[in-house]
């Protein structure tokens, strides 16, 4: 299987985010950027499906010039290829925008499946999988937690509300996007595959070369601010364990009204 | 311009989903001048009435055999080009986040996922949802016609004081694709109730000690009929399997209660569970942040506690 694996550069999730002064963006000093952890594991489950199948795979991420770090750093989790659109200039911040980039230069590429990640752990919106399906004009399945290959079909399986669990066939071309766990943990690579990975070539494709329209974006972003804050609560006081246990049923009843 | 709603969700035997009564109910407190509503089901035409007693003026029921996103898109695309709505809107369940993110791209419309609230601001539709995993909330404005927006579950209450709402067929609409449903099932892999609609979550971390105590978790979590879940480190560690994960890089959960079990409270956890509306945490470490955002902290070893506390909820809730 010829495999595309989009990755998006995230600030690592250990960040304390602060809201910048214009209200509208966070502070991006001294920020650490990473792999997406989501990407991390649509990006081994790519590796694993390539191995199965004498396939390859070919990170894609669109981002300012920093996100060649975790092109890089996907080369040597084991994809034998990148193309990094580089937007260092642009607004990019819309996930149509995101999409359409990337579709459009998916369509220049050689592939057999696309494979994309929950969301994005900054943005949180899980969109761009599904809108690169419908620009691409491809079948699209969200959200698997199982996949494995066989007779150039996919076998996926995903948890959907109220504990079902479904089962699909997908034939190529297609887009599928994959949960975290979906091939169990990352890889760490190796210093030998980190050392290998940096002689590799990262394509780059300039954003503007895409042809993408600005005015696609039409999510406006007004203001940030910090979620309002959790009143203290209390510890439990008693003279023995259940005493404790029985003033927590009482509050859970009687103060809370949960039970 | 109009204030027109459409909400796309599902319907069971059961009765509709929480979720389309959610975003029904929603859009009626936005503002919204008329909700018209798509349900999909098998065999539920008879329940899709009850999408009026949250507000529906108008309910579309389609009949689906199996589940095929690219025929979803297709039937919803005739409701669309002839009402011509303001903003569609669907719950961000599996369903939902995939279908908003097809039809935002087909309509080139703005889109907000996983909101918390929406309303009208005169015809402006403006939403507020969070980022990086709630650590910042974004104010944000859909501009353009068809906007999309879903809601995340168990954030607004589904009210039901209206009445019954007139059902019309909908035919299915499209052709199939290359992604086909092969089986449906209701599946034993971890908790029997689904961990973001859940109400009531009971999750166990570190504290455990291991996979084989992990039983405790799952008997307190029956009398509550709750859903089980788990930190990062449980699912990294093998102990649970990675959909149970609450936290930055897994679910984000709001149910009325949730009890922390074992759990220390790493910001990456709390981010998944901080917005649920009544928490209670047992751990034996008093200075464990999770007592920070604790209503209710027990602070005992939990191999004494949770056992114990499990009998008394069930005589409780008996």
């Amino acid at each position: 299987m010829k495999i595309i694996a989009c990755v998006r550069q995230t600030p690592d999730t250990e960040t304390v985010v602060k809201i910048a002064g214009d209200g509208k963006s966070i502070e991006t000093d001294g920020i650490k950027y990473i792999i997406g952890p989501y990407d991390e594991y649509s990006l081994e489950a790519a590796v694993q499906l390539k191995d199965e199948t004498s396939g390859n795979v070919t990170a894609l991420s669109l981002g300012p010039s920093r996100v060649g770090e975790a092109l890089r750093a996907s080369l040597a989790r084991g994809a034998d290829s990148a193309v990094h659109i580089n937007t260092d200039g642009a607004e990019t911040d819309d996930a149509l925008v995101v999409a359409s980039a990337l579709a459009e230069q998916i369509k220049k590429m050689d592939y057999d499946v696309v494979i994309t990640s929950t969301k994005g752990s900054d943005s949180d919106r899980g969109a761009v999988g599904p809108m690169l399906a419908e620009l691409l004009g491809l079948p699209y399945i969200g959200l698997v937690s199982e996949i494995a290959c066989s007779d150039g079909k996919f076998n996926c399986k995903r948890q959907v509300e109220g504990g079902v669990t479904e089962s699909f066939t997908v034939s190529t071309p297609a887009v599928i996007c994959c949960e975290q766990g979906v091939r169990g943990q990352a890889r760490y690579p190796s210093l030998m595959q980190i050392m290998k990975a940096k002689k590799k070539k990262i394509e780059v494709v300039d954003f503007a070369s895409l042809g993408v329209d600005g005015g696609l974006a039409k999510l406006e972003l007004e203001s940030l601010e910090y979620p309002p804050e959790r009143p203290p609560g209390r510890i439990i006081d008693g003279d023995s364990l259940d005493a404790k246990l029985d003033e927590l049923i009482r509050l859970l009843k009687e103060e809370a009204k949960v039970l | 311009m109009s204030k027109a709603v459409l909400v796309i969700g599902e319907v069971t035997t059961a009765g509709v989903a929480k979720g389309a009564l959610e975003c029904i109910s929603e859009a009626k407190r936005a503002g919204a001048d008329s909700v018209e509503v798509v349900l999909f089901g098998q065999g539920a035409k008879d329940q899709a009435a009850a999408a009026g007693k949250a507000g529906a003026s108008q309910v579309h029921y389609v009949e689906e055999a199996g589940y095929s996103l690219s025929q979803r898109a297709e039937t919803v695309k005739g409701v669309i080009d002839s009402k011509s709505p303001a903003l569609v809107m669907l719950s961000s369940n599996t369903y939902g986040k995939e279908l908003a993110g097809v039809l935002a791209a087909r309509y080139k419309s703005a889109l907000a996922t996983e909101c918390l609230e929406i309303r009208f601001e005169g015809d402006v539709v403006k939403a507020t949802r969070p980022m990086l995993a709630g650590k910042v909330l974004a104010k944000v404005k859909l501009n353009g016609a068809v906007a999309v927006a879903t809601l995340r579950p168990n954030t607004v209450p589904a009210t039901e004081d209206g009445a019954d709402a007139p059902v019309a067929d909908l035919a299915l609409g499209g052709s199939a694709d290359g992604v086909v449903l092969t089986d449906s099932s209701k599946g034993s892999n971890g908790g029997e109730v689904d961990l973001s609609e859940a109400a009531v979550v009971v999750a166990g971390g570190r504290g455990l000690k291991g996979p084989e105590n992990f039983h405790l978790i799952d008997e307190l979590a029956e009398p509550l009929h709750a859903a089980i879940g788990a930190t990062r480190m449980v699912v990294d560690a093998g102990w649970k399997d990675f959909h149970l994960q609450v936290g930055q890089t897994g679910k984000v959960v709001t149910p009325d209660l949730y009890i922390a079990v074992g759990i220390s409270g790493a910001i990456q956890h709390l981010v998944g569970m901080q917005n649920s509306g009544c928490i209670v945490a047992i751990n034996n470490d008093p200075g464990a942040p999770i007592f920070k955002v604790a209503d209710y902290g027990i602070v005992e070893d939990l191999f004494e506690a949770t056992p114990k506390l499990t009998e008394k909820l069930k005589a409780a809730v008996n």
